[in-house]
């Protein structure tokens, strides 16, 4: 430790960090954990089952809910952006960084999910179809944003060059979307989110709809624990920064 | 690179008389003009980015059987693919020369506007980019034995499309990426996934015209293109002066 009252007062302000300790696993992940597990009690237990799939068209309660989830989250990133660009708020950027980094493990999540759908529906792990394209470039592009925060230790310069790639990567999705499909799809074309009325039986949609809120509880329940943490981290940052200034 | 020449390049870019040409575009002019000029009297990075497009696409010929695919079924994505990484040479490079004797603090402290820089550099990148197309073009031409005779004026717009956007947006992450830890490694991973539209519209116009299919199929691709061109070429110099230091 240091001496004389600057490192006194680092003392104390140490102790006033300690003294509201905040855990990272709240209620908030508590109540989105419970609702993930409620809503796959229903999917398995209480959902007829498709049809001509049987039991893989399960995995779509899981990949549906993922994926809108992850557009979800790259829209926050895109908003958190240019609010960051325009009002300079610290918090924005905050958001921003845990939003993309929620929404890459959606996206994760959904990468992963549509392979095992896949092989016994397809008949192939993977193919280039255009949603499979774009979901992976969309993984690439937020790796891509993660490794730039990564890579710059100036909080201020951070959130700038930040902010600049999620607005221009938001920028980016339409021009990939319309690309990948002049390519011919494969993926099974949409049956909620399409202009008519969503063709899937009331119980798969109602389950379908469960399951989305329950993932936007793990989004919001994730977001919040991961801002926390950047706050914590900038608090750490400055209070070794008083210390070497102390010493 | 010697910092005298640098230096006689910079002086060099700033007698040019552009006086006549008005504000934000003189002030482009200038800053690549004296991009140009550093590049004309090393030619270091334009030779690099040459020599590594010939090379891939001399390495792109073994890498796959000329009896079970055409020439020109593989040129067109050959062709675009190598475009593309040897334009991340030069982009690289780009804000990179500004380094050296902190020369960026110089051109901060230029009286223009911050667009002018981006715009200034952009087109520096785009002459040099455009510069390695204009022999790797051919190239392809006479090492993959395709007949580019009759396409070669919607080729070269095509091509200019694809610099332009492909500059726009790498103009801009290689302001970025200088300032960063990892640098190098940065520019390819924050540019490629923005390079995947244009690489794929201009391989897929590429191979129609070469095949002779009718232009109407080429067309959603263009337009996908020439989109592209248009939103990045202003996103990027809006978000530009937003890289700098305030």
């Amino acid at each position: 430790m240091t001496t004389g009252t600057t490192g006194r007062d680092d003392a104390v302000r140490i102790a006033g960090a300690r003294r509201a300790p905040r855990a990272l696993m709240d209620s908030w992940i508590l109540v989105a954990a419970l609702a993930v597990i409620a809503a796959y009690v229903r999917v398995i237990w209480f959902t007829p089952t498709e049809a001509t799939q049987g039991l893989a068209q399960k995995i779509y309660y899981l990949h549906l809910p993922a994926a809108l989830n992850a557009y979800l989250a790259f829209g926050v990133v895109f908003v958190t952006s240019i609010v960051y660009l325009w009002l300079r708020e610290e918090r924005a950027d905050r958001v921003a960084e845990a939003s993309a980094e929620v929404g890459l493990l959606f996206t994760t999540v959904v990468l992963t999910t549509g392979p095992i759908w896949g092989k016994p529906i397809w008949g192939t792990w993977w193919t280039w179809d255009a949603r499979l394209t774009l979901t992976l470039f969309l993984w690439f592009i937020y790796a891509g944003y993660i490794v730039l925060r990564g890579a710059i230790v100036e909080p201020s310069l951070r959130a700038r060059y930040s902010a600049v790639l999620g607005i221009l990567g938001a920028l980016l999705i339409p021009f990939i979307h319309m690309s990948v499909y002049l390519f011919r799809t494969l993926h099974p074309m949409p049956i909620v989110l399409k202009p008519s009325a969503p063709s899937l039986p009331p119980e798969m949609l109602h389950t379908l709809m469960f399951s989305f809120a329950a993932f936007v509880l793990v989004y919001l329940a994730l977001v919040r624990a991961r801002y926390r943490l950047s706050v914590e981290r900038a608090r750490v940052e400055e209070l070794e920064a008083s210390l070497e200034g102390g010493r | 690179m010697p910092d005298a020449t640098l230096d006689r390049a910079r002086v060099a870019g700033a007698g040019v008389d552009a006086t006549r040409l008005p504000g934000l575009l003189r002030a482009t002019w200038l800053v690549a003009h004296k991009d140009l000029a550093i590049e004309f009297r090393t030619r270091t990075a334009f030779f690099s980015a040459l020599v590594f497009a010939l090379l891939g696409l001399s390495i792109f010929y073994f890498a796959w059987d000329p009896t079970a695919v055409a020439a020109i079924d593989l040129a067109p994505g050959v062709l675009w693919v190598i475009f593309t990484f040897s334009g991340l040479l030069g982009l690289q490079r780009s804000f990179g020369v500004e380094q050296a004797d902190r020369a960026m603090d110089a051109l901060l402290a230029a009286p223009v506007e911050r667009e002018a820089i981006y715009l200034g550099k952009a087109a520096a990148n785009f002459l040099f980019v455009a510069g390695v197309q204009v022999i790797a073009i051919p190239a392809v031409a006479l090492f993959y034995n395709v007949p580019l005779g009759n396409i070669w004026l919607a080729l070269a717009g095509i091509a200019v499309l694809a610099a332009l956007g492909i500059v726009a947006v790498g103009t801009l992450f290689s302001a970025m990426a200088v300032n960063t830890r990892l640098a190098e490694l940065l520019l390819p991973m924050l540019s490629l996934p923005f390079f995947v539209p244009i690489v794929m519209a201009a391989a897929q116009t590429t191979s129609r015209l070469l095949a002779g299919r009718p232009e109407a199929e080429a067309w959603p691709w263009l337009r996908i293109l020439l989109g592209f061109d248009l939103v990045f070429v202003l996103a990027c110099t809006i978000a530009f002066p937003y890289t700098l230091d305030e």
